[in-house]
């Protein structure tokens, strides 16, 4: 990083100047005053808009998450949205509907490669690979935003139970979670899908069923490290209950790694998603999803006539996939670079990724 | 505490893991809504309920759960995993048959993730900040993130349909023939590729970090050569980070190696399973699923002891 950069951590970190002023600022709320957990509260506040001041400065961060949130806004506007027969949203971006077979009714082929009015080919059924790459998105990240909300939500409450705890209980939570860590997520999903058939939502419980597990053994961690610092010991001391102490004075405090992984795992699911649709055991085979399309590329490549090769069936949909793993990988780096826990360290943590 | 004792305690803390594994494999198969049997009898008409109770009978799956449960895993302590549903073959037969080629697969796809990761690795962290290094990183953020059936899908279209070194389907040959070994070269590198990526990035950063340290100044300025700075003392302390990626990099191999075996139709295990799900073969996919299971806890305990080895800290702890 530069030297400029590193400079103002420098004196951010060991400077006094600025410090006394925001904490003056709080202390005008006498409510803050008598709570002991306020080291919390007023810390906490800072750290996320230091960090939201350093992500914005990150280049590569933001061309992520642009191309996340503008993928996810395509994935929206691709075909009008009907809940219960009413429009909710009337825009429809792609040009054919997904699944509309096209050599019925226009002048195309099966196979037809890529031209000005479909840019991205047309599939082995006719159909249009750029509004289906357009919609495609829909199912991989939704799916995966939902599995992260409720892997994530399940695995904080577990492992900061586990770890605040202690003792036997903590001892018989986590070799639950060594069990279940035990196996590939994959493999688990493969199997749920074996057991309860394909679909969107036995998809996100093929997902979230053993997801929580990483988030719970993270989150216990991170728990044992706080739980002994000086304003738990106090929150302790004022007669707060266990859930107050858990929920409002160690959980935000061990969150930030957390939020990593979340962000991350999105990514993994959406991967893992589109293998279940590779595999032909996720979604219907009709379905406009990343991987499913995938699918159908393979057989076309293998079954396919010597000499012309149908490039375009398999590098639009893959890459699209591609390019939203990336981005929020990208998204997952820079946050994990800003919202570090050990603060002074930042710096430190920028030159290396 | 001396290094056996050290092996003899991890030994007996898996005991409890190993349980835990069969157990929600087993529940995996009988919390689920019918059983093999009923899908059986909805599939051939010709079954009469007395029938479907004697099947039953048969197959074991009449007692209670934890009854059933004993009888299971009796039966896989002494290798008898089942038969596959409507056929004569065991699947143990077919584990061992389909075995070899996925540890071959693994094998290649972990030689290749070392094999280019930790030269570029320590490149990078040597040369940090150079075009080198910038290029390996964003060689390492896209393996990291590229979904590994689309990678195996490109380079089948460029390896194998425009250059044509390969022929589509591997040959059906013993798995030393030659062109069977040759034909290991691109699923390795696509099953390699994730692992290799990660073990970059980690590598990397590691290194940067012991190449601050003191002891890394007081090698050199005793006159040590650089060469030997870096690849006997930093690379060295830097590999242990490596060791404890071990365990989950191999469990994402084996997944991994499960979607690479379909795309390259590799004959393994994986390529078995997804046909074992689209049959309903549940005893298969209960079999295969316990074997990953087992198979990643002893990687887990062998990374543990190869940690200890190079790092005596840790039987401390």
């Amino acid at each position: 990083m530069s030297k400029g950069r590193t400079e103002r951590g420098r004196i951010r970190i060991t400077g006094f100047d600025t410090e006394p002023v925001t904490d003056r600022e709080n202390s005008n709320d006498p409510a803050e005053l008598t709570d002991r957990g306020k080291k919390t509260r007023t810390e906490s506040p800072r750290r996320w808009q230091r960090g939201v001041w350093q992500f914005s400065r990150n280049r590569s961060a933001l061309i992520g998450l642009c191309i996340v949130v503008s993928m996810s806004i395509v994935a929206i506007l691709a075909r009008p949205i009907e809940i219960w027969g009413v429009t909710v949203q009337p825009v429809s971006l792609a040009p054919y509907p997904p699944s509309d077979i096209l050599w019925l009714t226009h002048d195309v082929s099966p196979y037809d490669p890529p031209s000005v009015t479909h840019p991205m080919g047309i599939d082995g059924e006719g159909r249009d690979i750029f509004s289906r790459v357009l919609a495609g998105g829909r199912y991989s990240i939704s799916i995966g935003l939902i599995v992260v909300l409720i892997t994530s939500t399940v695995g904080v409450v577990y492992g900061s139970i586990s770890g605040y705890y202690g003792g036997w209980i903590d001892e018989f939570l986590m070799r639950l979670v060594d069990m279940i860590l035990a196996f590939p997520g994959l493999v688990l999903a493969l199997a749920i899908v074996a057991m309860f058939g394909s679909g969107y939502w036995q998809l996100v419980i093929a997902f979230s069923l053993f997801g929580w597990a990483s988030y719970a053994r993270l989150i216990r961690g991170e728990v044992l490290n706080v739980k002994e610092s000086e304003y738990v010991v106090a929150a302790k001391a004022l007669g707060a209950g266990d859930l107050s102490i858990i929920f409002r004075h160690i959980v935000p405090n061990a969150i930030p790694p957390v939020i990593v992984l979340a962000t991350l795992n999105i990514g993994t699911v959406v991967i893992g998603v589109a293998a279940l649709g590779f595999l032909g055991l996720g979604l219907s085979p009709a379905t406009a999803e990343w991987g499913t399309m995938l699918e159908g590329a393979r057989d076309s490549i293998i079954h396919g006539p010597g000499g012309d090769v149908r490039w375009w069936v398999t590098v639009f949909p893959g890459g699209a996939i591609f390019l939203f793993v990336l981005s929020i990988n990208l998204i997952g780096d820079a946050i994990n670079d800003t919202l570090d826990t050990r603060e002074s360290d930042t710096a430190a943590r920028n030159e290396l990724w | 505490m001396s290094l056996r004792r050290f092996i003899v305690r991890r030994l007996l803390l898996i005991v409890p893991i190993l349980f835990g594994v069969s157990v929600i494999t087993f529940s995996l198969v009988h919390l689920t809504p019918g059983d093999p049997i009923s899908r059986m009898v909805a599939q051939n008409p010709n079954v009469a309920p007395a029938d479907e109770a004697q099947l039953r009978a048969q197959y074991g799956l009449d007692g209670p759960v934890w009854e059933q449960y004993l009888t299971w895993i009796g039966n896989v302590v002494t290798g008898d995993l089942g038969d596959v549903y409507g056929t004569n073959r065991t699947v143990s037969e077919v584990l061992f048959l389909r075995l070899p080629e996925t540890v071959a697969l693994g094998v290649f796809g972990w030689l290749f993730a070392l094999g280019i990761a930790i030269p570029t690795g320590v490149y990078a962290a040597v040369r940090k900040g150079t075009v080198g290094d910038t290029v390996s990183r964003v060689v390492a953020l896209s393996g990291a993130s590229v979904p590994n059936f689309w990678l195996g899908l490109l380079l089948i279209l460029a390896f194998v349909l425009w250059a044509g070194w390969w022929n589509v389907q591997p040959p059906r040959e013993p798995l030393y023939h030659p062109s069977m070994l040759w034909h290991l070269i691109l699923p390795g590198i696509t099953v390699g590729t994730a692992a290799c990526a990660s073990i970059m990035r980690v590598l990397r950063s590691s290194m940067a970090e012991e190449l601050n340290k003191e002891y890394t100044t007081a090698a050199r300025a005793k006159g040590l050569p650089e060469r030997q700075v870096v690849y006997k003392h930093v690379l060295r302390n830097s590999l242990s980070s490596v060791v404890t990626l071990v365990a989950t990099l191999t469990a994402g191999i084996v997944a991994g190696a499960i979607v690479v075996e379909v795309v390259f139709a590799w004959p393994g295990l994986g390529q078995e399973l997804v046909e074992a799900i689209h049959g309903h073969e549940i005893n298969l996919v209960v079999a295969i699923t316990l074997f990953t299971g087992l198979f990643v806890v002893l990687c887990n305990l062998l990374a543990d002891i190869i940690y200890a080895v190079l790092d005596p800290r840790i039987r401390y702890e």
